[in-house]
């Protein structure tokens, strides 16, 4: 009977999570290991590294104004998107959850719908909007508003467009999670004892929802930050983020040492906000903001 | 057309007979392939199946369209082979793909001439092709396939195609007479301001700004003043495109009004009806490219597409459909007026009017320049 397990034997949970834990070893741990050895091997000539070990890709990154300058961009951007996502993702998940319509399901859903086209083809589709040819420019051509199209296409402003589309569905369903866990009881005793609906919100709701905006505002910044298509496709070369100087340091100048060095640097930078939010907001949040 | 033992047997014999292989080798290879044969299991003759597909990765788009439909369409009805497509639109991403994957993964390339022939090389990416399985070869412009043979004696690629990298214009916008009076100068015009666009590539960049400042792409002087002018036309670019599709794009939606640009995207373009001059102003960037065959691949089946390709009624077929002249011969093949009239056509067959990049020359500048581009397209 000794050797039979129980329900919360350790043994039994290690057989549980075991294959989770070999796949996040083999295709998460053992290639970001892989990656960081990389970023000491020793560049040739495009495509050609040797295995001979140097710290200077680290000495590059660390004394190169070049690549601190995009960092630090990368951030700026990446903090912009979030912050617009939270002001401009609140009120829809507001709605959604105060409400009183019948087919609630369905308003979830026209969140999720973007979701069933291509990334790709989604950012591609702002082309055609915010082009010289695009619909805004025709249109007020045409009304006579303006004379010359407006130069909208390849900005940084047509960049955080395309990751404000892309993000805002998180920041949404983030906010109405936390929403929906309030108790809607404190609402109605707060207004009971005397507060109007706006102190309601300010004193009751909002204060409620912040562990749900703060975490699609992390959520947002780590994917705004590490996107690389957006940029690619929307902006123009000055308009790159971190992850296109990635992308050509090894595609473009076949550079992998250095391009491994830069991947470190964007995960260690991006991991440590992570971190820092895990520890003074528990991730509990993005896991259910995740989970709808 | 599948591969029998018994014709690989006659192609060993082939070699043997020209000369390729020494007695020793030829009698170890039939000892080896006798072995085998008396050796093998039933399992082992599925195992070493003749091939039944080749990997071809090329740029898409129309260029791609057109082998397809002109080559490798009939190369597979005529020989059941299956040719599997990848397309790309950096010649750099399929090198980074090349060196993820294992040999063999990939297999032929239809890649950008010498310059990312080294490349190759360097890598160690290389195959070796025996020329006496390609007898269409010898109908190969001799100027096309000599720098080849420079960087390796026995080659693994075969020159396919060439065109220039020229001026491309919207007529509404600007008038042939002004293209041909400023030619170059076009993507430095402060008039076009916001309107220039430009391949996203380091050779481009480099040797257009090399042009405009009255230097030999081949042999250039000052560098220092070729990065001033890159960042010139940066500054007055609204985008620099990364794909042939891409520049069709721009051009065609009138984001742009003059570029350098693909002669052979331009012609497609004028195919389509729209309003886009051409001009290749003096010292206009020439470059070829090849077929590629990468090592690991099955090369018997990868040398007879390739021949199959070069054949002349399949690559002018080719050629019409792509938009960009042959590696073939005129003076040895009889071309066709379309393929006469393409930007670029060299009908001495000498190539002499077209100046293409210095291999060595570009190799041994690539990586530093590359690094320093990369950086000016990002705003340094």
């Amino acid at each position: 009977m000794k050797n039979r397990w129980t329900l919360y034997d350790p043994r039994l949970a290690w057989m549980l999570i075991a294959p989770v834990l070999l796949l996040l070893i083999f295709f998460l741990v053992l290639p970001i290991a892989v990656m960081a050895v990389y970023t000491f091997f020793t560049f040739v000539t495009a495509g050609v590294e040797t295995s001979a070990l140097t710290a200077a890709n680290w000495h590059e990154f660390l004394t190169d104004s070049y690549y601190h300058g995009f960092l630090l961009k990368t951030l700026r951007v990446g903090a912009m998107t979030a912050l617009l996502c939270g002001v401009l993702g609140y009120f829809p998940a507001y709605f959604i959850w105060a409400t009183s319509f019948k087919h609630k399901w369905l308003l979830l859903l026209l969140l999720i719908v973007p979701f069933w086209i291509s990334f790709t083809i989604r950012t591609f589709s702002w082309i055609n909007i915010l082009g010289e040819q695009g619909v805004i420019n025709v249109a007020l051509i045409k009304m006579g508003i303006i004379s010359e199209p407006l130069p909208m296409l390849y900005t940084e402003g047509a960049v955080i467009m395309g990751l404000l589309h892309f993000l805002l569905p998180y920041m949404i369903l983030n906010v109405y999670v936390s929403l929906e866990s309030i108790d809607r009881t404190l609402i109605s005793a707060a207004r009971s004892m005397g507060c109007t609906s706006a102190q309601a919100f300010r004193e009751v709701t909002l204060p409620l929802s912040l562990p749900g905006l703060a975490a699609g505002l992390l959520l947002c910044f780590v994917l705004a930050a590490g996107s690389y298509v957006t940029p690619q496709l929307l902006g123009s070369g000055r308009d790159a983020l971190f992850g296109n100087l990635i992308y050509d340091t090894i595609m473009s100048e076949l550079n992998w040492p250095m391009g491994a060095t830069l991947s470190i640097v964007l995960f260690v930078v991006l991991g440590f906000f992570a971190a820092i939010y895990t520890r003074y907001m528990g991730m509990s949040q993005i896991v259910k903001g995740l989970g709808g | 057309m599948k591969l029998t033992t018994t014709k690989r047997l006659e192609r060993l014999h082939d070699r043997y007979a020209n000369g390729d292989l020494s007695r020793r080798t030829f009698l170890s290879l039939t000892a080896a392939a006798a072995a085998s044969a008396g050796l093998s299991m039933p399992w082992m003759s599925r195992a070493l199946a003749a091939v039944e597909q080749v990997r071809f990765d090329g740029w898409g788009g129309t260029v791609q369209d057109a082998i397809d439909k002109y080559a490798f369409q009939p190369y597979t009805a005529k020989t059941k082979i299956k040719v599997v497509q990848g397309t790309f639109g950096d010649e750099n991403e399929i090198i980074t793909k090349i060196k993820t994957a294992k040999p063999g993964d990939f297999q032929i390339v239809h890649s950008s001439g010498v310059n990312y022939y080294i490349k190759y090389i360097n890598a160690g990416m290389n195959s070796e092709i025996n020329e006496a399985n390609i007898p269409n070869m010898a109908n190969v412009l001799q100027p096309m396939i000599e720098p080849f043979r420079k960087l390796t004696p026995k080659l693994s690629a075969v020159p396919y195609d060439y065109g220039t990298t020229g001026i491309a214009y919207n007529t509404k916008v600007i008038s042939p007479e002004e293209a041909k009076e400023k030619g170059a100068g076009l993507l430095l015009d402060k008039k076009y301001a916001g309107k220039v666009g430009g391949y996203a590539d380091m050779t481009t960049r480099v040797w257009y700004a090399a042009l405009a400042t009255g230097q030999d792409p081949n042999n250039i002087k000052d560098i220092d003043t070729i990065w001033v002018k890159v960042r010139e036309t940066r500054d007055l670019a609204k985008k620099f495109w990364s794909s042939g599709a891409e520049l069709m794009d721009l051009l065609s939606k009138g984001e742009i009004v003059v570029t350098d640009a693909w002669s052979g995207r331009v012609a497609a373009l004028q195919d389509q009806g729209h309003p886009i001059g051409y001009l290749d102003p003096a010292g206009s960037y020439a470059w070829m490219e090849d077929m590629l065959i990468l090592k690991g691949s099955p090369m018997a089946e990868c040398e007879e597409l390739i021949n199959f390709m070069l054949d002349p009624a399949t690559s002018i077929a080719v050629a019409e459909g792509q938009s960009y002249p042959p590696s073939l011969d005129p003076t040895k093949v009889k071309l066709t007026e379309k393929i006469e009239k393409l930007p670029a056509f060299d009908k001495t067959g000498s190539m002499k009017a077209l100046t293409f990049a210095d291999p060595v020359y570009w190799a041994t500048n690539e990586d530093a320049w590359t690094k320093q581009w990369d950086r000016i397209a990002k705003g340094a």
